[in-house]
Parts: C-alpha cells; structure tokens; sequence
C-alpha cells in the first residue's frame, strides 16, 4: 500500500470487524473528476482488541471509520460487521446494526446539543430504541454517567455549555455506551483536549472497554495516543494503507519510511534528545489525482522506479507484522511481481 | 535592500522585553477574573521563550497584554511591560501601531481564519510592507515574493496572486509567517502555531521559526500546551497555572531538576512512544482554579498530591533555586525535599496495598 493486498487480514473466528477493498470517492463538482479518498484498503479487529488508525490530514483515515459506520455508505467494498455484511443492509436492519457500533468524535462540544439537558442526550439512544421504562432507562443513565466521572445530578439540570472540554468528551462516551454496543469508532476523541485531560480521557477509555468488553477503533494523528491505547496500528497514506503491525513493534522498528517519517517528527519531550531534522519535506499531493505506483514515493527518500509504477503489495515480514513497500527499512525487497495492466 | 533594512541594528544581546507584575483582570457578571496575576519575567533579544500550560492557565492572556491586543473596556491592567526600555502597558492603539508589525508580530494557532479569505495572498503580505516601511507597490511585491520564499513556498510567484482557499493549513500558516516576518519583527509572538496541522508539518514549521530567529536575531515567545514542542524549540520555560508563574527556568535545566509538582504531572501525562502500549497514564485529578475565586495558597494546592496543610494556606513566592539562579519556582515542598519524597512513599505504598 501505500498499497494495496490482503495478506494481513486473519483468519480466526473472533474476528468482529472485516473490511476488505473499502474504497470510497466524492465527485468533485461537475467536473467528471472524484476525490479518492479511501482507495482499497483491507483490514480486521478482533473482539477486544484496539486497532489504531494513523496518517496526516487527508489520508482517509476519518472517511474509513465514517465508512464502516455506512456514513455515507462506501463506493464499493465489502464491511463484515458480527457476520453480517453491512454494505447492502436497508432500513430498519441498517439501524438496528448501528446500534451495536458507536462513533465518538473529535469536538465534544458541537456533537452534543446545545440546547438539550445533558441527562436527556445521554437517554435519548434509549428513548429511540424504546427500551425499559423511564425508571430503568435513567437508572442507566444515571450509573453510566457515574462511570464516566460526571455527577448524574447536575446532568440532569444542566446543557452542555455548563461543561467542559473533557467533561463533554465523557458525556459523548457515556451516550456511546448506553445502547451496549460492542464497537466504540473514536475519531481523533483527545485532539481537542489538554494533555493532563487527554490522560483521563485514555485511562477512562482504557477502563470502560475492558468493563464493558468493548472493541475499539482509535482514529487519531498523533502516534504517542495511538500506541498507547492500540493493540495493532494501521498506518494510512493518501487513501492506501502502508504497514499494519502490532503497536509495539511499530513503534520499535518501523519498515515504511512512511512511518519512520511520522515517527521522526513527533516532538520528544526531552531537550537532550537533539532535535531531529526535518524528516520529511512538503505535504501529501491531492487525494484528486493520486500519484500512480506507491502513493508515497513523491515523497520517499528510498523511492526509484519501480515504486513510481507498480503499486506495492502488503506482505508479512515479522510476526503480525506487514508492510507495502519494494524497499522497507526492514525485512528485506519485495520479491518482483509480473503485472499486468489489468492488475487492479 | 530590504534585507538589509530589516535586520539592522538588530545586532548583539541584552534584554528586550522586561515584564513586572503584570496582572490582567477582566470584569464580568460573574465577577474579576484575574487571568494574569502578577507575572515577572525578562527575555534577552534572540532567545526563545516557551509558555506552557493548560487551558485557562493565563498563558494566551499574557502574550497578548504584552501586545496590547487585549480589549481595554472592562480590564484592569497593572505593573509593566518595558520593550527596549519603554513602558508600553495600556497604550493606546493608535500609539502601538507603530510597534506592531515592525518590533512585534504574531502567529496564532488557527491559520484558517488568520487570513482574509477575500485577499490575495500577495496582498496581504505587501499590506504591511506599503503601511509600515513606506515601500512602493513594486517593491513590496519583490519583498513578498522573497518572503515567501524564505518560508519556503515552492512557486512564490503563483502564490501571490492566490487566495487563502487555495492553500493548505501548513502553506497557510507559513504565509503567516511571511507576513509576521514582513517587517523585521524583533520579537514574535507564536500562539499555539502548530496545534491545527499534522505532525510531520508541525516539525516543518517549528524548524521554520527557529530559522527565522536565528536569522533575523529576534525574540521568540511560544505559546503552547505542549511540552514536547517547547523542549526542542526554546532556550527557556516558563510553565504557567492559574494566572501565575510557577516555575521558570533554561530550557534543559528545567527537563532535568523539574521543582514544581505540577510541571512533573504535567511531562507525565504524555504519552511517551518509548514506553510500551496500554501503560497507564498519569493524571492529574480535578480542573484548574476559577479565577474568579482562586484558592487561597497554592492554586495547585487542590490537585497537588504532595499538598500539606501549609500550601493550602499560605502562598509559595516564586524563588530562585539555591544553586542556579536561573531556575526559579514557587512551591513550599518542591520534588526532591523531604516532605515531597515522604508524601511520595505514603503514595506508593497506597499504590501497592490496592494492587
């Protein structure tokens, strides 16, 4: 990837969530031309597992989690979401399955009503679903607002506004929880928080998935939150993916220089740690007219010819451990392949 | 020409900006918020200041007062603010105009709504170059093409003649830049510059002040809640809380002989890629102070793990370290006394008990 191939996904049966050759276009007005914002990716989460998602603005990441949630619904591609396939799901069966996922978003303030008490927005998934009686659905409200850090009291007299940043993120999480589902999708849930808030909100995620025996996907930019709360990382560049590993071994030794970049330039909080140069010059082209081959290689410094015209495929080289690049920093070349042109 | 015009007498070391009890309180229905209270501090021409802090510490506040882009109905100023010797608190607009843009200049956080959507690119930056520097129509537009091109814009020209749609949020920002450089600033205020963009842009750009500076031997104050940004970027921390200095010192001498409890809670709930995935993060409990009514004491009293009786109730004086001058902080147990290492143990020994 920034290829493409599905030598990654497992084949076990505690898999929750399988996408395979996602992809997904805009049209860009009249003029015949389509943003490719998700271009053919692949991949799986266990029940209980973190899979973070990563890459710089534009690179598909927000789309893919939109996506599996079928908002709007892919351009082609198949979402297996508990063994049901969600791409051709209609009506009433379409939101009866998205209960059992839940998305959590980046600005906690502008995705709770502003006008509404904030006891009711966390009710009101139950009051759709018509499920219990007042007394049982606020009696969930109240103890879910209680796990989350907010006094159910003043929920129930107050609006969003009387809260703040990070109190509004848990408000989201509670109102995320209280249809028991079993996939929370967080798109960038702490990009908008302070970093003493930030660590509350990750502990508290943290908690909440192994109590409630949750599954996550963590959409986030910032490679320090993901490794930290993922199990597996997928890392995502202009539409494609390009290496998908177990967070540890990501981090330790990245094989795409795609990750090795987002690596460098992360800001170390040690002053005796010499800043490193700037890895990586410029910004990713548009997703309007991606850059045939691997999408990266503009940008590469190992890039050659080979990269500019044939699209790597992802392949194993470590335990979990896959990457789409000819020429990955480890693990070796990628072996020639004959393409054809009809290849896709 | 220009070069030359914007960089000299700019020569040579000495302090730039001196500020002295500077408080900042505004007046509101629910009472004075003393946003700014009583800072102290002093940068030399050519160095760089971080501030760092949460939301609501006071640090945005501070940077601007300094500028005087605060509102001035309904707010209180006190103390000083001397810039190459001049007191320059609560002047009026009318008599900053000629400081702002020339001597000092800012980038803020969100270069989207920075720019004027309905204006060249090229225009806004010949903007100060024509009001300020008196420059002539064709001058100013040499000028700006070289600006953009020292904060390396692939084709300036094109550029120019472009609107702020056209760009993306880093080219954004460092046409921002262009326009804070435009006339020769010696001191740059940078309000949270990099928070909006990815990271691999945000290295980009930090590297790009840090040029500019070096370049143009000016002032930096940056203004951020990030400690990973500060530690590489700046030659001193101040770390802000509640409207208060409480701790200040060089930048590496800060990272390792930390005082302040709370600059420590602060690095340690960062997430680290260095420490394995799911380890658990350290918090720091509660919310900052209403500084409509801030506690007495400390203000980091509430949260502080290390709090006695003492700090509750009575409020540390920022103090030099007894072996560096430099380092100053505030705290009656700072980390490493005997108070704080005993509070520690009682800590993990709860710690243990309950695992």
């Amino acid at each position: 990837m920034a290829g493409t191939g599905k030598a990654h996904l497992r084949d076990t049966d505690d898999i929750i969530l399988r996408v395979e050759d996602l992809v997904m276009e805009f049209p860009v007005g009249r003029t015949g031309l389509k943003v490719n914002a998700v271009s053919g990716i692949s991949f799986d989460v266990r029940r209980g597992e973190t899979l973070g998602l990563v890459g710089e603005s534009g690179c598909g990441k927000s789309t893919t989690g939109k996506a599996i949630m079928q908002l709007p619904r892919p351009t082609s591609g198949s979402v297996l979401f508990e063994g049901v396939e969600l791409t051709t799901l209609q009506g009433q069966e379409m939101r009866e399955a998205r209960t059992r996922m839940q998305m959590i978003f980046q600005d906690p303030i502008s995705s709770l009503n502003p006008r509404r008490k904030v006891r009711d927005i966390v009710r009101e998934p139950l009051v759709i679903w018509k499920r219990g009686t007042t007394a049982d659905q606020l009696g969930k409200v109240d103890a879910l607002l209680e796990e989350v850090g907010i006094d159910p009291a003043r929920a129930a007299e107050s609006q969003p506004h009387q809260f703040s940043g990070g109190q509004c993120q848990r408000i989201s999480i509670a109102r995320s929880l209280v249809l028991d589902p079993t996939l929370i999708i967080c798109d960038e849930p702490v990009s908008a928080l302070d970093v003493s808030v930030q660590a509350q909100v990750l502990n508290l995620l943290e908690d909440l998935k192994t109590k409630h025996g949750l599954t996550l996907i963590f959409v986030a930019h910032d490679l320090a939150v993901v490794k930290n709360i993922s199990d597996r990382v997928a890392v995502m560049y202009l539409g494609k993916m390009c290496e998908v590993a177990p967070s540890d071994v990501l981090f330790q030794a990245p094989a795409h220089h795609y990750t090795a970049v987002l690596k460098d330039s992360i800001p170390v909080p040690d002053p005796e740690i010499a800043v490193a140069q700037v890895a990586i010059e410029g910004e990713p082209p548009s997703p309007v007219l991606p850059p045939a081959g691997c999408r990266f290689h503009p940008r590469c410094p190992a890039a050659d010819e080979r990269c500019s015209s044939e699209e790597p495929q992802l392949r194993e080289i470590g335990d979990g451990h896959f990457v789409a690049c000819h020429h990955p920093l480890v693990g070796g070349e990628a072996p020639v392949t004959v393409r054809s042109a009809t290849d896709a | 020409m220009s070069a030359q015009l914007q960089t000299a007498g700019r020569q040579g070391g000495g302090t730039l900006i001196e500020v002295e009890n500077l408080q900042t309180h505004f007046t509101t229905p629910r009472g004075v918020v003393r946003a700014v209270d009583g800072v102290t501090f002093s940068l030399e021409r050519g160095k760089a200041l971080g501030v760092v802090g949460e939301s609501g510490s006071g640090k945005t506040v501070l940077s601007r007062t300094i500028m005087g882009l605060v509102p001035r109905r309904g707010t209180h100023l006190g103390g000083a603010v001397r810039f190459e010797g001049q007191d320059i608190l609560g002047r009026a607009p009318k008599d900053m105009r000629g400081v702002w843009g020339k001597e000092m200049a800012m980038i803020f956080q969100d270069p989207m709504t920075s720019l004027n959507p309905l204006m060249k690119i090229g225009r806004q930056i010949e903007e100060p170059l024509r009001n300020h520097l008196g420059m002539g129509r064709d001058d100013a537009r040499a000028t700006a093409k070289r600006l953009l091109t020292d904060v390396r814009i692939p084709e300036a020209e094109r550029r120019l003649d472009q609107y702020p749609h056209e760009l993306s949020g880093g080219m954004r920002q460092r046409v921002m830049i262009a326009i804070a450089m435009a006339c020769g600033p010696t001191m740059l205020f940078a309000d949270e510059p990099t928070t909006a963009l990815d990271v691999t842009v945000q290295a980009q750009i930090l590297d790009l002040i840090n040029e500019q500076r070096r370049d143009r031997n000016m002032s930096v104050i940056l203004v951020t809640h990030d400690l990973g940004v500060v530690a590489g970027h700046t030659d001193e921390i101040a770390v802000m809380y509640g409207g208060k200095l409480v701790e200040k010192a060089p930048t590496r001498r800060l990272f390792a002989a930390m005082k302040m409890p709370y600059t420590e809670a602060l690095l340690q709930s960062i997430p680290k890629l260095d420490e394995p995935s799911h380890t658990r993060l350290a918090t720091i409990p509660g919310r900052p102070p209403d500084l409509v009514n801030p506690p007495a004491g400390c203000r980091f009293a509430p949260r502080c793990p290390y709090a006695r009786e003492k700090c509750l109730n009575e409020e540390p004086p920022l103090e030099q370290t007894s072996d560096d001058a430099s380092h100053s902080f505030a705290c009656w147990y700072p980390v490493g006394s005997p108070e704080y290492l005993d509070k520690r143990a009682e800590i993990d020994a709860q710690k243990v008990s309950v695992a």
